[in-house]
């Protein structure tokens, strides 16, 4: 099982080389070099720009040049913006990728946990009216032309219902008198840190849970571990962090319906891939047999149907990554959510190319990983692999 | 069949000689004729396939009669999609300041004399308005430019169909070829482009755009080559590459090496047929993919286009029209415009799906 991790995880490494690679040559294929860039800024002057063509190895062969720029990035140097001049490239990525995290984490979680439940219910009631409704539901929900679609969103329930803000990362009126140590990332990293801790620590109670044996007493530890999980960070945000809930409230807020358009573009997908799954699984033969043992029938679609439904599922999310992970920069420019996403798409308008570059290898970080943790939740899933 | 076997009567002679003499290219076109109608008639069953059709012939006829139109009743220097202007004039009556019952017909004096100072209440003043509501002239209004809307979402049609189809035919081209040469060949061949097909699914797509974008000028074309690349040697080549595999072992591929075809022949007369209908499939779900990624990169004013449907959305929105619901001839025309027909050739695709696959089949 370690071995598989490992040699994954070699083969994502190696992946990212050669993409990195890419990017350099495309680079090399453009016009003058990135030293060039934004002449008519004044606050760049010449000597930075050398500086600049020094540490970049521009002088240099294009093999030296290759060389420079990889090392470069593997020590975690990856230049100066120019559109925000001053600022390290990787002091700008280090503040937005959290901020993109949160968002791809739940808008995936939200997607998948959704439209695995709705695809399990509508095979199992299949035939029904509501049948040609939900293909429909979903085909739209798969195809709709999602920028216009999230604008649609915010017009409904942020501008016509007034729900949710309309976009942005925080409501500035409420920060402005905010007690000294409370600033936006450090309220928002805690955030994170917390629902990190929630994810973990509910799954792994579920685990201990199945191990108990008995069913009955499983279930009564997996819930005790829930509930202690849940309250014990509750009291913890309400004494140690109090300062802090109500602008963490405000972040959480915001996050709602960005977090939810993102959600529903995936959900399509999914649910219409684990009804024709789950509806392959239940012409199997250990479905009739589970019914002639008189299996209960909630048994037989949650443990022996949707299980098994699950493996070409979490196949699809591998592909559905890469369509969230474009759908987030969409999501981010139209809300105004300023992550990786958001900071790609303006540093490229602005032609900004080390922070293009950066945000852009970054992006594809969070895609290798993300596709290891799903490789590594598919061997969980599926024993054939384990062994 | 065993009448001919057992039937030695010479007078059959003749008409097996008709039946030879048939060129090949006719039974073929009768085969073919065949197959397509067989394949209609289970596609005609499926509703969603029907609709989805019945959308893209809509779109169709909407591209292709623009020009017709533009050459004969609209006025081109009114109606051009790109370079038309028409300012919509209205009479509006002048009334004392935070009076304004009907904006579309009043107008409140401070305005009325930034336009000219000496207007007082109760005067009528001529105004032009942009983007004008849906008129008799401009059956969807005009955007915020003075332009007809219509025409443009008509003659965006025609870019979508183009785009889509470049996009989907080289798609298609690419991953049946990779598909078909690495099921054939296997060993390095089929590492080599299924590991390229990996990395290509890992990078998110629109991302690459972006930053190609950043560093290029696109016109519509290039970004259609370029999405049937990406596409082509992506996703599309590993699923039709299993396809070619599960044909290449079939025993009549074996007969036809051992009858003396060499590779090409093998991978082009025995293989790619076989893998056809699935490419075709795959072709609907590019058209859609290709539509998607273009609207969404000049929704992004990334592109370097004249007009489309992604420039209409963004124009409306960089103009700041877009939370105005009494505006809604901007967003709402376009964006349906993406969607419906994105979504129709993705329903045209999975009505295709149930007949190719027979997995999928009700029977």
């Amino acid at each position: 099982m370690l071995k598989y991790i490992g040699r994954r995880t070699l083969q994502n490494v190696l992946i990212f080389i050669v993409f990195l690679s890419a990017t350099f040559f495309l680079l090399q294929a453009q016009p003058g070099d990135i030293s060039q860039q934004f002449l008519a800024n004044p606050k760049i002057t010449p000597e930075v720009r050398e500086q600049f063509r020094e540490q970049l190895g521009l002088g240099g062969t294009v093999g030296e040049q290759y060389l420079t720029y990889m090392g470069n990035f593997f020590t975690g140097n990856l230049g100066i913006s120019f559109s925000e001049y001053p600022r390290e490239v990787s002091d700008i990525l280090a503040e937005r990728l959290p901020r993109t995290l949160a968002l791809f984490l739940f808008a995936t979680l939200l997607s998948f946990g959704l439209g695995f439940q709705s695809g399990k219910f509508l095979a199992w009631r299949r035939g029904s009216k509501t049948e040609p409704v939900v293909t429909t539901v979903g085909v739209f929900f798969q195809t709709v032309f999602y920028p216009w679609f999230a604008l649609m969103m915010i017009w409904a329930f942020a501008f016509g219902l007034g729900w949710f803000p309309i976009g942005k990362f925080l409501t500035v009126e409420k920060w402005l008198d905010a007690p000294p140590g409370v600033e936006a990332n450090g309220v928002f990293n805690r955030m994170l840190i917390t629902a990190l801790i929630v994810l973990v620590g509910v799954a792994a109670v579920e685990v201990v849970g199945r191990r108990a044996g008995d069913r009955r007493r499983g279930k009564r530890i997996t819930w005790a571990g829930r509930i202690l999980l849940v309250g014990g960070l509750w009291i913890w945000w309400a004494t140690v962090w109090s300062e802090q809930a109500p602008y963490a409230l405000d972040i959480a807020w915001h996050l709602v319906l960005p977090t939810v358009t993102l959600a529903l573009i995936g959900f399509g997908a999914t649910m219409l891939l684990t009804r024709a799954s789950m509806l392959e699984t239940l012409k199997e033969d250990f479905i009739l047999t589970a019914r002639a043992k008189g299996v209960p029938d909630k048994v037989i679609r949650d443990k022996h149907a949707a299980r098994n439904a699950l493996l070409p599922v979490t196949t699809s999310l591998v592909l559905s990554l890469a369509f969230l992970i474009g759908g987030g920069v969409v999501t981010e420019t139209v809300f105004s959510w300023p992550g990786m996403g958001a900071t790609l798409l303006s540093a490229a308008l602005q032609e900004d190319i080390p922070l293009t570059i950066g945000a852009f290898a970054f992006i594809a970080v969070l895609a290798l990983i993300a596709h290891l943790i799903i490789d590594i939740v598919y061997m969980y899933l599926d024993p054939r692999i384990r062994v | 069949m065993t009448d001919r076997l057992v039937d030695p009567d010479p007078s059959a002679a003749p008409n097996m000689a008709d039946v030879v003499a048939e060129p090949l290219w006719q039974v073929r076109l009768r085969l073919f004729w065949q197959g397509l109608r067989s394949g209609w008639s289970s596609f005609a069953e499926s509703r969603i396939g029907l609709v989805g059709l019945g959308v893209i012939v809509l779109f169709g006829i909407m591209a292709m009669i623009q020009p017709i139109l533009i050459g004969t009743v609209w006025e081109p220097a009114i109606y051009d999609p790109v370079l038309g202007y028409d300012a919509v004039v209205v009479e509006k009556t002048i009334v004392p300041d935070n009076e304004v019952t009907d904006p579309a017909t009043q107008i409140d004096l401070f305005s009325a004399r930034l336009l000219d100072p000496l207007l007082q209440v109760g005067d009528t003043l001529v105004v032009t308005v942009q983007p004008a509501p849906p008129s008799r002239q401009h059956l969807l209004g005009t955007d915020p430019l003075g332009r007809d809307v219509l025409s443009q979402l008509m003659f965006s049609t025609r870019a979508a169909f183009m785009l889509g189809i470049v996009a989907a035919l080289v798609t298609v081209f690419i991953a049946t070829t990779v598909g078909a040469v690495s099921a054939f060949f296997g060993g390095a061949v089929d590492t080599l482009f299924m590991r390229l097909a990996d990395l290509i699914i890992l990078v998110p797509f629109l991302p690459i755009l972006i930053v190609l974008s950043a560093l290029i000028d696109f016109q519509l074309f290039h970004l259609a080559l370029l999405i049937g690349v990406l596409g082509g040697f992506g996703g599309t080549a590993i699923i039709l590459k299993s396809q070619a595999l599960s044909v290449s072992v079939k025993p009549f591929i074996d007969a036809a090496r051992i009858a003396g075809g060499g590779h090409l022949h093998v991978i082009f007369r025995h293989i790619i047929p076989n893998v056809l209908p699935l490419s075709f499939l795959y072709m609907m779900f590019s058209v859609t993919d290709a539509i998607s990624a273009e609207a969404t990169l000049s929704f992004l004013g990334l592109l370097n286009i004249d007009m489309s449907w992604g420039i209409m959305i963004h124009q409306a929105w960089d103009q700041g029209y877009l939370l105005d619901p009494n505006r809604w001839w901007l967003m709402v025309p376009a964006g349906m415009s993406v969607t419906l027909l994105a979504g129709s050739f993705f329903l045209v695709g999975r009505a295709m799906d149930e007949i190719i696959n027979p997995r999928l089949r009700r029977r």
